[in-house]
């Protein structure tokens, strides 16, 4: 395979175009394949859910407000408080991320496309279908209504008869699939199509991040959609996994979900302490202080992680060894994050920050990353838990991770690639505006939560009475959600009107290192219009750090202009492999993801014919999709060079 | 953002003193018997040493963020440098911590020791259930005759251990008195042990503390630490049977319970067997009804027999719409259940 030097001019890029564009119109929403208008997709609707998770918390915090109010009745709030936790942690958090992922990897990575294109639309198609399958419930009044982690024999059909928990059940089932098939994705990605020269010593945190996080939820995944397929039998097939009377065990779903939830919690954390090792440096001038022990302390904490999950269960009942040894473990997992923590603070000393609007975000991140770590430290010591556990202690910690150390560095992610998505910079002035009233909002918010829980307040309760000290403290927590609501509103604000009218980005705005910032903004269809070949972590400060003679190659090497085709390296050290035939736009993704909830709809109705058109029509899909097509190569000899 | 902390830090330690004097009688950060107070120790120390980190980390990130800001906005105008000492940081903030962390293991483990089994064998066992939304609690004694059930409220002596048996009846509950003990979870299929001291005399307010369902925020218990004679004479009276009523009145509410109420409620003496509801013979001992959803006085007890779906909706206790002469025979009659 000869190197082809870059011709330069338009007509590269024109031909480029031809191969890479998607169609305009609607066929092009329905059918495109392309990596960055899906991750937009992906961080666009996660929002979407946001709002809808936000505005479930207002109402509830209005109900909170003060001792014995009754806007909302008991019913009401428990399926409010369900829908607002299952969409916080599942149609939120972790998409956010994916979104991110699914727009930076090929561009971080030097590729033209995910490893597999459609596949990728896939998981997004079931996202959205199966946020909108959880949703369709709330109207109807049957929402989930047992909480966010289910427990039978609550969630089983002597306690809970109507079709609110299936709701639950099929719809985490559902959206597995997207997450399972996302996160296979990113590994072949990452294993498979990095530029030349782009060793695993020399990947961006954010991808070490994602990474751990994928292989986490392939392990994870099939523990919670097994319990959910469990439970779902047990309620409608008489099965007898969770039911007491037959010798089943409630404990069982527990261990399950918490097998899974508990990695789940490192899933949507550690792709955003990515975003922020990647992109604090940038505004700290300076590469990131200790590069290989933060991206062992991210694969380490998803280790450990796997070796926790008896903390949500410590009051259950455990033998003192179990409970010795996992509060051990929870302890222990505090040590990788006190690398990175500290990683971070020598940047930040050791650089020279420019506080922009990305910054104060980045930074403010930290502080909140270690308040909701020690809290965290505090829970999982397992005596004092055994008083902690279900407060509103409980209820702070768990925000401070979801808010402090996933929405905030979303947020400041969003300030730092918005000019690469769109073209245009954010408004910088509303910027600080957006970030001292979502900052202060959320700790005049979330802070007293852990004092209120100190005093023993219980969480999940829709009303609580007068005399017990809960009432200032709560309606200082009202204020502080609905001044953090503002924040979030001026942030949207901010996000559109700089769509329509920002300051043009170039191709770097913000004079960052990495390949991303060498392609133009918005990032061209086909992303590089040569496969740069990568020298060191930073290509685009090479010159000036000068760490060693050699230098990244990001105008010279292959041009693949054959149809669209990207560049296999191997495995370890980034050699190129082979030329790999990418697929073109298709139908095909949504039509698979159509299907499948045409199936899903069938299973919640109990209607047999709909279910099994439903199966059908994923057979099809299926195969359509797998028909053989000549231009991957599929037919007889591969491209193999 | 760190001056911000601060005042936080303030407000943390304002308001454990307010909490722990009884304006938050549900606080576990003073607690009054030896299965909470190790405990309440170590959770001092862990509030004490959280703190400090958060001021420590947030104190250095600000001067980190101040001492060598640019002031020029503009990125590009500020080199790039790669200055060393990093590493260092990473180093010395890393040891520091694995050693407090491990500090903090060694501590936990003791406390988890100490708290593991009562210093002295339990003085009796009580056994309880966990309804949606109320507390079975049955005293157990070596005779049966000296067995009895109440609900909702607990009498145990000064500074005696006294052990529970958990048991689950129909979903997950948890049984939490914050000042004597930290949780146990009462689940349906296993029997959980817990046990439970007052070296201090007074009532202790607990509440469920795992999420069971649409009254889960009503399922308080109490429990009344007494001294040793006091304690006696409580057992000797919960024994006792209702007495017979004595007035016109009285004597209609009893035939009204035993018409409308006897199906789900026992009376001791009167007839009345029901099992699906808490034991009512001694009533009028207790503080409040529904599980501490209301005072236990007579304006409440009307409400709450009339309508109990009013004041508790979902609760399994059902409106019984009596005509107002019935509905006031029978609280008269159930005030005499003493």
């Amino acid at each position: 395979m000869p190197r082809i030097a870059d011709e330069g001019g338009l007509h590269i890029d024109a031909r480029l175009k031809a191969i890479w564009e998607t169609a305009p119109g609607i066929r092009g929403v329905l059918s495109s394949v392309d990596h960055k208008r899906i991750g937009i997709r992906y961080i666009v609707t996660a929002f979407i859910f946001l709002i809808a998770g936000g505005v479930e918390a207002l109402v509830m915090r209005l109900q909170l407000a003060h001792s014995d109010l009754k806007i909302l009745s008991p019913e009401a709030y428990n399926q409010l408080f369900t829908m607002h936790g299952f969409t916080m942690i599942f149609l939120y958090a972790g998409p956010v991320l994916s979104g991110f992922s699914n727009y930076l990897w090929p561009l971080l990575l030097g590729s033209r496309d995910m490893a597999f294109p459609r596949l990728n639309a896939l998981s997004y198609w079931i996202f959205l279908l199966a946020g909108i399958f959880l949703y369709v419930s709330f109207p109807l009044g049957l929402a989930p209504n047992a909480g966010w982690f289910n427990y039978p024999p609550l969630s089983a059909k002597d306690y809970n008869p109507g079709p609110n928990i299936d709701f639950y059940l099929l719809g985490l089932i559902f959206l597995g699939i997207s997450t399972t098939v996302g996160a296979a994705n990113f590994l072949v990605s990452l294993l498979r199509t990095r530029a030349p020269g782009m060793s695993i010593n020399r990947l961006p945190i954010l991808v070490w991040g994602t990474l751990t996080t994928s292989i986490g939820n392939l392990l994870a995944v099939p523990a919670v959609s097994l319990a959910c397929v469990l439970l779902f039998t047990d309620r409608q097939f008489g099965t007898h996994f969770f039911d007491v009377e037959a010798h089943g065990q409630p404990l069982l779903w527990q261990h399950l979900f918490w097998m899974f939830g508990h990695p789940w919690v490192y899933a949507i954390v550690l792709p955003a302490l990515g975003i922020v090792s990647d992109a604090l440096p940038t505004f700290c001038r300076r590469p990131l202080v200790g590069y290989t022990p933060v991206a062992l302390a991210t694969v380490a904490t998803m280790i450990v992680g796997f070796g926790v999950w008896l903390h949500h269960m410590f009051a259950t009942g455990m033998p003192m060894l179990s409970l010795a040894f996992f509060s051990a473990a929870s302890l222990v997992i505090t040590i990788p994050s006190a690398v990175s923590t500290f990683a971070w603070v020598a940047t930040i000393w050791t650089g020279k920050p420019v506080l922009t609007t990305p910054f104060l975000f980045l930074s403010s991140f930290i502080l909140l990353f270690v308040i909701g770590g020690v809290s965290g430290v505090m829970t999982g010591a397992v005596p004092f838990d055994f008083q902690l556990t279900d407060t509103y202690f409980v209820v702070a910690h768990l925000h401070y991770v979801l808010i402090g150390i996933n929405v905030f560095p979303v947020v400041g992610g969003i300030y730092y690639w918005f000019p690469k998505m769109t073209g245009r910079m954010m408004g910088e002035r509303l910027g600080r505006w957006n970030f001292w009233t979502m900052f202060l909002g959320f700790n005049i918010g979330f802070f007293p939560m852990h004092i209120v829980g100190l005093m023993g307040m219980p969480r999940r309760i829709y009303t609580y009475a007068p005399g017990l000290g809960w009432d200032t403290i709560n309606l200082l927590t009202t204020v502080g959600a609905f001044a953090f609501a503002i924040g979030i509103l001026l942030f949207l604000i901010n996000l559109l009107m700089s769509l329509r009218s920002g300051k043009r980005a170039g191709a770097n705005p913000w004079d960052a290192p990495t390949l991303e910032w060498s392609v133009p903004s918005p990032a061209p269809a086909y992303n590089f219009a040569v496969i740069p070949v990568v020298a060191s972590r930073h290509p685009l400060w090479e010159e000036r750090l000068n760490e060693s003679a050699e230098r990244s190659d990001l105008s010279r090497g292959y041009l693949l202009d054959h149809g669209r085709e990207t560049l296999a390296t191997t495995v370890l050290d980034a050699e190129p492999d082979l030329i790999l035939k990418m697929p073109g736009d298709s139908y095909a993704p949504l039509a698979l993801a159509l299907a499948l909830a045409v199936l899903f709809v069938g299973l919640i109705l109990h209607s047999a014919t709909c279910s099994g058109l439903g199966s059908v029509a994923v057979a099809l899909a299926i195969l359509v999709w797998l028909w053989p097509q000549r231009s991957l190569g599929q037919i007889g000899e591969s491209t193999h060079v | 953002m760190t001056d911000f902390h601060g005042r936080q830090f303030l407000v943390v330690f304002a308001s454990f003193s307010v909490a722990a004097c009884s304006r938050a009688p549900m606080t576990f950060m003073r607690t009054f018997g030896p299965a909470a107070d190790p405990v309440t120790s170590l959770g001092w120390g862990l509030t004490i040493i959280c703190c400090l980190v958060i001021l420590i980390v947030g104190g250095l990130l600000l001067i980190a963020t101040l001492r060598a800001r640019a002031t020029d906005a503009a990125l590009s105008s500020v080199p790039i440098a790669h200055p060393g000492g990093g590493l260092r940081w990473i180093i010395v903030g890393t040891g520091i911590s694995t050693v407090v962390l491990l500090g903090l293991v060694v501590w936990t483990m003791f406390t988890l020791a100490a708290i593991a089994s009562a210093p002295s064998a339990p003085v009796f066992t009580i056994e309880i259930r966990a309804h949606q939304w109320w507390w079975e609690a049955r005293y157990l004694d070596d005779t049966s005759q000296r067995t009895f059930v109440t609900a909702n409220e607990l009498h145990i002596p000064l500074g005696k251990p006294v052990q529970l048996r958990l048991i689950g009846d129909d979903v997950i509950h948890s049984f939490w008195i914050p000042a004597l003990a930290g949780k146990t979870d009462v689940i349906p299929g296993q029997t959980n042990m817990a046990w439970i001291q007052g070296n201090t005399l007074g009532t202790y307010r607990g509440q469920c503390t795992e999420y069971c369902g649409a009254q889960h925020a009503h399922m308080a218990e109490f429990v009344t630490v007494d001294s040793a004679a006091a304690f006696q004479q409580w057992w000797e009276h919960q024994l006792s049977e209702a007495a017979a009523p004595s007035s016109a009145a009285t004597t209609r509410g009893e035939a009204v319970f035993l018409a409308r109420c006897a199906a789900c409620h026992t009376i001791r003496g009167a007839g009345a067997g029901g099992i699906l509801g808490p034991d009512l013979t001694h009533i009028m001992t207790r503080r409040t009804l529904g599980a501490g959803t209301m005072p236990n006085d007579p304006v409440s007890l009307r409400a709450w027999v009339n309508d109990a779906q009013a004041v508790k909706p979902g609760s399994r206790m059902p409106t019984l719409d009596l005509p107002q002469q019935d509905l006031a025979a029978v609280t008269a009659y159930m005030q005499t259940l003493d």
